[in-house]
């Protein structure tokens, strides 16, 4: 269907004509793209926008588009009016996303390392190992994580969720890296090593300028899926280590008449994310299908 | 460490130190651990982490145990099994999780595919409409969910009930007012997943179009073949790979979605899946035993999508190797 931009080129009255009705079908084409993408986004953009209405004007039938606009939500969410401060599970979960990036970082670099420049033995087998830990459901392990953390009394410990956190996402970030680090061409590593660069110059010359981008993506998706995570910190958060999506379901039930409140929190809490997810738009793909798809 | 590129180039097999020597052979040993090493802190560490905690459960399922009884723990061999299989309400969160799932993934990868093809040509502000259709997959799932139950879904002020008054306020009539997460809880919940699965389909399938050979396709339109007649023959085949990839790896995450059944019903409804209904036996009902079957069947089935999922990965993998 992308022929349509390409349109053939010939010259004469018919020719015009085809390609003045290609042009016009990629017109009406295009068109129908900006419609779904507005329809796509739409409840998101609704969200922002009642998250700058009063509270009255927030829960109206039909719905009040030109209210007047206030930052009052913000200041009752970050003024902790509900009962609670957003303060301690943002900083939670910053902390647990920033350290458990950190560390798969440490763990992922060196693995993908020895998987692609300098390659174990069967290392196809252990690239295909660290996927199948990917497809073991969390629920299935999460009782034995809790005994374990409760007679250890690691319960409520936001450095419980770290180490958790590394194991969801370290399949994932073995995998992007691997396919990063296997597309710095192999003449240019020897190329420097004719140069007689020694392994730290060829690691922090050669290779990490060339998959610099790549590795940053990847640190940005793990950042991502580990803010987002649900169910681990449900269970084994409490009061000190919540994060902020355990907060967020916890927030609507200590409330009364909450929207827009609700929708100032959902975006303060939202925004790392898209922050992180726009900034590595174009290697999302490649990391959320673990590389299978570049 | 100086000829990093032996290896990468030429992948040693099995029995290559075909050296007598002894003192050869310690030091060829010696090199092999040296390039493991990068290796294991990751893999130990992943098999700590993820295996334990799993050998465990499957251990705990063969136990009797109920957190308020933990005196009365006793071996009781499969028949936590054979009350997860009888259990009328775990039965039904079987049949929930694989109707949400297979919903939520067709829905999304025809959806998906449709927004690729949309996209796959240049248009005004293309990357625009593209960052505004990634948005909902770059909400945190949970506030997606509240946003569809409170925002949207709400019967007196949400946006759909309210977009319909505002309609039909336009002709004077007055528009129904549909009570939507209590009259149809789980096409809610797969209304909020689609939308949130929609843009992981479609980026998918994009990278999938925008790889495909176009001189081929150039030379069957150049043969006279019509658009419809080269997305059959050309692009659907050569997509066929990707979609496969976009249903496995959404139906693995979906299988396992708690954030949207959590957030929006609570499990209530007929809306209660299987992460949930492990969730709740273990976490509320406190019968760990129980808990741990139903997670080892959750398991079962994972691994069946898994394999079909590890070769089709696998597939595309070989290609990439082979062309790189």
């Amino acid at each position: 269907m992308s022929s349509l931009t390409a349109a053939p080129v010939s010259a004469g009255p018919t020719g015009d004509r085809v390609l003045r009705r290609a042009r016009r079908r990629n017109t009406a084409l295009g068109l129908l793209a900006w419609v779904v993408g507005l329809v796509f986004v739409a409840p998101a953009l609704w969200m922002v926008l009642t998250s700058f209405h009063s509270e009255p004007d927030a829960a109206t039938n039909p719905p009040s588009l030109g209210a007047p606009l206030t930052f009052a939500s913000y200041r009752e969410f970050f003024a902790g009016r509900g009962g609670a401060s957003p303060w301690p599970p943002l900083i939670n979960s910053l902390w647990a996303s920033l350290a458990s990036t950190l560390l798969v970082l440490v763990l992922a670099l060196p693995a993908a390392y020895a998987l692609s420049i300098r390659r174990v033995r069967k290392w196809t087998d252990v690239m295909f190992f660290f996927l199948s830990t990917k497809m073991l459901p969390v629920v299935a392990g999460l009782l034995p994580v809790f005994l374990f953390a409760r007679n250890t009394g690691l319960l409520d410990n936001i450095w419980l969720l770290v180490i958790l956190y590394t194991s969801m996402n370290l399949p994932i970030a073995v995998w992007m890296m691997q396919s990063f680090l296997a597309d710095v061409p192999v003449a240019v590593i020897e190329a420097a090593q004719i140069d007689g660069a020694r392994l730290p110059a060829i690691l922090t010359r050669v290779i990490a300028p060339m998959a610099g981008p790549g590795i940053a993506a990847t640190a940005l998706i793990c950042f991502i899926f580990s803010w987002n995570e649900l169910l681990f910190a449900r269970v084994l958060t409490g009061v000190v280590a919540q994060t902020a999506p355990v907060f967020l379901t916890s927030f609507v039930t200590s409330q009364g008449l909450f929207l827009a409140q609700l929708c100032a929190a959902s975006v303060v809490i939202s925004l790392p994310v898209l922050a992180a997810g726009f900034a590595a738009q174009d290697k999302l793909v490649q990391g959320l299908s673990l590389g299978a798809v570049k | 460490m100086s000829t990093p590129l032996a290896e990468s180039t030429a992948p040693r097999t099995s029995g290559t130190p075909a050296a007598p020597r002894p003192r050869k052979e310690q030091s060829q040993r010696l090199k092999a651990w040296a390039t493991r090493a990068p290796l294991l802190p990751a893999l130990v560490f992943l098999i700590v982490v993820t295996q334990l905690p799993f050998a465990a459960t499957l251990v705990i399922s063969l136990f009797d145990w109920n957190a308020f009884s933990p005196d009365n723990r006793h071996f009781t061999g499969l028949s936590n099994y054979s009350a997860v299989a009888t259990d009328p309400a775990l039965r039904e969160s079987v049949l929930t999780t694989a109707v949400l799932t297979a919903a939520v993934v067709v829905t999304s990868v025809v959806l998906g595919l449709l927004l690729a093809l949309l996209l796959d040509r240049s248009f005004k502000g293309r990357g625009l409409v593209r960052t505004m259709l990634i948005t909902p997959f770059l909400l945190v799932p949970v506030a997606a969910a509240l946003m569809w139950k409170h925002l949207l879904y709400n019967p007196e002020y949400g946006l759909l009930n309210g977009t319909l008054a505002a309609v039909a306020g336009l002709f004077g009539a007055d528009a129904p007012q549909p009570e939507w997460i209590s009259t149809m809880p789980l096409m809610a919940v797969e209304a909020a997943l689609v939308w949130q699965w929609t843009p992981f389909m479609m980026l998918i399938l994009l990278a999938g179009l925008q790889s495909r050979p176009h001189d081929t396709i150039e030379a069957a339109r150049l043969d006279g073949a019509g658009p419809w007649q080269i997305f059959r023959y050309l692009t659907l085949p050569h997509l066929r790979r990707y979609l496969e990839l976009g249903v496995l790896l959404g139906s693995i995450y979906i299988v396992q979605n708690f954030d949207a059944v959590f957030t929006m019903t609570k499990g209530s409804l007929g809306t209660a899946n299987l992460p949930y209904t492990v969730y709740q036996t273990f976490y509320e009902g406190h019968e760990y035993g129980q808990a741990s079957a139903a997670g080892v069947i959750v398991v079962i089935g994972s691994i069946v999508i898994a394999t079909f999922a590890l070769r089709v990965v696998l597939s595309l993998f070989r290609e990439e190797v082979s062309r790189g």
